[in-house]
């Protein structure tokens, strides 16, 4: 049942803007930022952040931010990030993870690689005929935003880092596998994209796929 | 790190001969990999061969065609790092063009004092006690959570060394 109640603690609108904004940030987040960033006052973004918190939603760690002053400074400020849970509801109960951890051992022992590569292709293929043309990054962006991704843009605007894996659990238990799956999807919704390519740049905490445009800045 | 480093070896048969060029793949992503390795937090020690900057060239009980790779490092979760979350994922990612699938265990890995330089043959042994006998304190895999004191280390004697996974009983009382 916990599970259910963390969603439902999203259903508030401005518990959903505050946690938009503190995942989709490169830091932890102060009251004070994710106040300004969710546009609302200081205090009841404290009330609505400690109830993320409590809903599992959030991880908090107190830490004294430097070069402060005025009032406040030197107390330590509470920051606020992703936590690690993931939540699921289904109604009536599922168990896709079971399934596709077992079939993800199978393949994995076969070195099925190639295989689910070519299968992943395909399905990233058949997205980017859905989603009709893709042209530049932020095009991807959106795409990849609707299937999980938290694309983040980097080094002004030539790269999407993306912050959040689909498949975290199963690319953390099969990482060749998943990861190389993962990639091929990617390829395949990129397909035909000129001056866009998926690559594989893992870095701990994040997706192992990063897109970028081959275009330079000073083009 | 507490006294204790996470030794490792992996091996792999290869298809194709070291210098065939559809190894080539494979051979000229080497230098690459072990320079991210030697610069990876974490990372302690590796195994190279006589006069070279890998462990390509080294034979072991395994075979002739079989290949291993051998490092020492801080903890689980920066070989983790290293393995899964570097440039040498892309390395696994395409192992099936170069490696014959495994029909046995493949990777072993066990703690060691630290400072203690493992040599291919102990490494070969844990391999061989894995295949036989599963996953131990002694002998492991990433999906295991075994730590120094499972393994019976920890237990430092006045001459500053750890009593071995052997001694486990008396050091564990």
């Amino acid at each position: 049942m916990e599970d259910i109640e963390a969603i439902v603690v999203l259903q508030d609108p401005i518990r959903r803007q505050l946690y938009e904004y503190v995942v989709a940030q490169d830091h932890e987040v102060s009251r004070n930022e994710a106040s300004e960033g969710a546009g609302i006052g200081r205090t009841l973004a404290a009330f609505h952040l400690d109830k993320l918190v409590d809903a599992g939603l959030l991880a908090t760690e107190s830490r004294r931010l430097t070069g402060r002053s005025g009032p406040g400074a030197g107390r330590p400020a509470k920051l606020y990030r992703r936590s690690g849970a993931e939540h699921h509801v289904s109604v009536p109960a599922r168990d896709y993870r079971t399934a596709a951890d077992l079939l993800a051992e199978v393949a994995d022992g076969a070195r099925l690689d190639v295989e689910l590569r070519a299968a992943a292709w395909r399905e990233g293929r058949a997205a980017r005929v859905a989603a009709g043309p893709i042209e530049d990054l932020d095009a991807v962006r959106a795409v990849l935003s609707g299937r999980g991704y938290e694309p983040r843009t980097e080094a002004g605007g030539t790269v999407l880092r993306l912050v959040n894996c689909p498949f975290h659990v199963l690319s953390e238990r099969h990482p060749a596998l998943i990861c190389g799956m993962n990639l091929a999807l990617l390829e395949g919704l990129l397909e035909d994209t000129e001056g866009l390519r998926a690559r594989l740049d893992p870095q701990p905490g994040m997706c192992c796929v990063t897109v970028e445009s081959s275009k330079n800045n000073d083009d | 790190m507490a006294g204790h480093h996470l030794a490792q070896l992996n091996v792999g048969t290869l298809r194709h001969p070291l210098d065939d060029p559809r190894t080539h793949g494979f051979t000229s992503m080497l230098d690459t990999l072990n320079d991210v390795a030697d610069r990876s937090p974490g990372f302690v020690w590796r195994l190279v061969g006589d006069g070279s900057n890998d462990a390509t060239a080294i034979q072991t009980s395994l075979g002739a065609d079989v290949i291993v790779n051998m490092s020492v490092w801080e903890s689980r979760d920066s070989l983790w790092d290293y393995v899964y979350r570097s440039g040498h994922l892309d390395v696994l990612r395409r192992r099936a063009e170069w490696f014959e699938l495994p029909r046995t265990a493949f990777q072993v890995m066990w703690w060691i004092p630290a400072g203690h330089v493992p040599t291919v043959e102990e490494a070969v042994e844990r391999l061989q006690h894995l295949r036989a006998h599963g996953p131990s304190p002694s002998a492991f895999g990433f999906r295991d959570t075994y730590t120094p004191e499972d393994a019976g280390l920890g237990v430092v004697t006045t001459d500053g060394h750890d009593q071995g996974p052997d001694r486990r009983l008396s050091a564990t009382g």
